[in-house]
């Protein structure tokens, strides 16, 4: 399959009063269209920061990055924030539709995109309310459905479970993996969770911390599709988790060390 | 069939709250009632002078044969225009200006010093240069409120939109708004809540303005009318005055409130 995304030799350092802190460094990796990929590492590690230059909120210091373009109306990224990333002050149609109608789309389209997402993520019956009469699970619903309903070259995601509990975090991987299914977009996705990315990913990006950089990148063969009781049995899955948890507990280590002298 | 020892517990405790909610609602309403009450009992009695505190009901009496001759609404009318304008002349600019300063960041910068050093000036002490300016006319009136009005609206505007959480700039700018979206989508609808609480402090002061500045230079409103009753010894008309005021300022904050509910549904 084509390259869709690739970054080559990205840095980003932050200098602030005779201070340089870098935090990502020298990041070459390229992500298959199609492809689900999470990145992975302690925090700190600048894994949202990686992503965020992505977003194009903030630049990079040196290094490029390219993400193949294949639909001329089409925006390259959209990206579902964590948590408080709904808009308060709209309902949860116009939070779906913001993406469709900063570009000015022609109103039909809006409503027929609009309206087929809110379905796909199970909220046509909540298109008016506010999202504080939402739970935190149902604004993540929101967030996927705006990101999706962008129809992006490629999607980004920023921990959008973290602030979940257990069961809707389930719920939500599995509806993610659905619609992601369904689109086939790339997606690159950040979490702390192993769990999480072996549920979701086709590759997982181990990343290290200070200055962040990518030191493994692992191939989740597991079968598609995948179901998170299917997975927590697979043997494969077992082996992995101990794989990255060990590099992981490294990485821990290694920072504790790294502050303490 | 008999509830559960638990369900009539619960029962009883919720007509124990019930009762306590209707008791604080009577409160409210009492209070004013009751001062008034007091007031009538004390210029009844003589215990105060009546002269200077003539009874709430010979005031009523005297605010009916007010209004009975016309001469009342006259007065009420020049006021409410000049409140109403001068507002909307002090708060359009404010809100348009601190939309602007609070996305801004130079223009920010630029304006602030300006508006700390304006803003301890009272609006009324400026009145003598105000009348050189436009005149003894309305506009001077309507200039005066507006320049009270525009300072806590400006302030609660740009404070509105700087604590706009960043993440919903950043939602903006990912999914490509412009700068008028910037302006219409995210920094107007999000500073509201803050900028409508400095649109209530405007109101206030307004009234506060408008009452002074027609003791000072006018020849009708409501202001005038206390004054000139004062001077003439008229203090049952005088308090017909204060009471319009007091009336005035409750009936503009319940507005502003229901305003306030409408623009704001998602608070």
């Amino acid at each position: 399959m084509k390259e869709k995304i690739v970054i080559e030799a990205l840095t980003k350092a932050f200098y602030q009063k005779e201070k340089i802190h870098t935090a990502v460094e020298d990041i070459t990796v390229s992500i298959r269209d199609g492809e689900f990929v999470c990145l992975v590492g302690p925090s700190g590690c600048g894994k949202t920061t990686l992503l965020r230059i992505i977003a194009g909120l903030i630049k990079e210091s040196s290094g490029s990055y390219n993400i193949q373009r294949e639909k001329k109306e089409s925006p390259l990224q959209s990206m579902v924030f964590q948590e408080q990333g709904v808009i308060p002050w709209l309902t949860v149609r116009e939070n779906v539709a913001f993406g469709l109608k900063m570009r000015g789309l022609d109103k039909r389209i809006v409503k027929e995109r609009t309206d087929r997402f809110l379905e796909k993520v199970g909220l046509t019956a909540y298109a008016r309310q506010y999202p504080k009469e939402l739970s935190g699970g149902m604004k993540q619903r929101v967030s996927i459905a705006r990101a999706f309903a962008n129809d992006p070259e490629i999607l980004l995601m920023d921990e959008p479970f973290g602030a979940l509990d257990e069961q809707n975090k389930f719920i939500l991987q599995e509806e993610l993996l659905h619609i992601w299914a369904e689109t086939k977009k790339t997606v690159l996705f950040i979490t702390h969770s192993i769990d999480e990315a072996l549920l979701l990913a086709d590759r997982v990006l181990l990343m290290s911390a200070g200055p962040g950089s990518i030191v493994r990148d692992i191939t989740v063969d597991i079968e598609r599709p995948r179901t998170m009781e299917k997975v927590r049995a697979d043997p494969r899955a077992a082996e992995l988790f101990v794989e990255i948890w060990n590099h992981l507990q490294e990485e821990v280590q290694k920072g504790r060390k790294g502050n303490s002298s | 069939m008999s509830e559960s020892k638990a369900i009539q517990l619960e029962k009883q405790e919720w007509r124990r709250q019930r009762r306590q909610e209707r008791w604080k609602q009577l409160l409210t309403i009492a209070s004013p009632i009751f001062l008034l009450l007091v007031w009538e009992f004390l210029s009844r009695t003589g215990l105060v002078d009546a002269r200077f505190f003539p009874p709430p009901t010979a005031i009523i009496g005297t605010f009916l044969s007010m209004a009975a001759s016309g001469e009342l609404f006259s007065h009420i009318g020049i006021s409410l225009f000049r409140i109403i304008a001068g507002f909307l002349l002090g708060v359009i600019p404010a809100i348009s200006l601190g939309l602007l300063m609070g996305l801004y960041s130079p223009l920010r910068h630029f304006f602030s010093p300006l508006i700390m050093a304006l803003m301890p000036i009272p609006t009324l002490a400026l009145l003598p240069i105000i009348l050189i300016v436009f005149g003894v006319g309305e506009t001077s009136k309507v200039v005066t409120i507006a320049g009270s009005v525009f300072f806590p609206v400006i302030i609660n505007t740009v404070a509105g939109v700087v604590n706009i959480d960043r993440i919903y700039l950043d939602v903006a700018r990912n999914y490509g708004a412009s700068s008028k979206d910037f302006f219409l989508k995210i920094a107007l609808p999000g500073s509201l809540p803050v900028m409508m609480e400095g649109v209530q402090m405007g109101q206030a002061i307004a009234l506060l303005t408008i009452v002074a500045a027609e003791m000072m230079g006018a020849n009708a409103g409501i202001g005038y009318l206390i004054w000139t009753s004062y001077k003439a010894f008229l203090l049952k008309e005088m308090f017909v005055g204060l009471m319009l005021i007091s009336l005035f300022g409750y009936l503009f904050s319940l507005l502003l409130k229901g305003i306030q509910a409408k623009v704001v549904p998602w608070k």
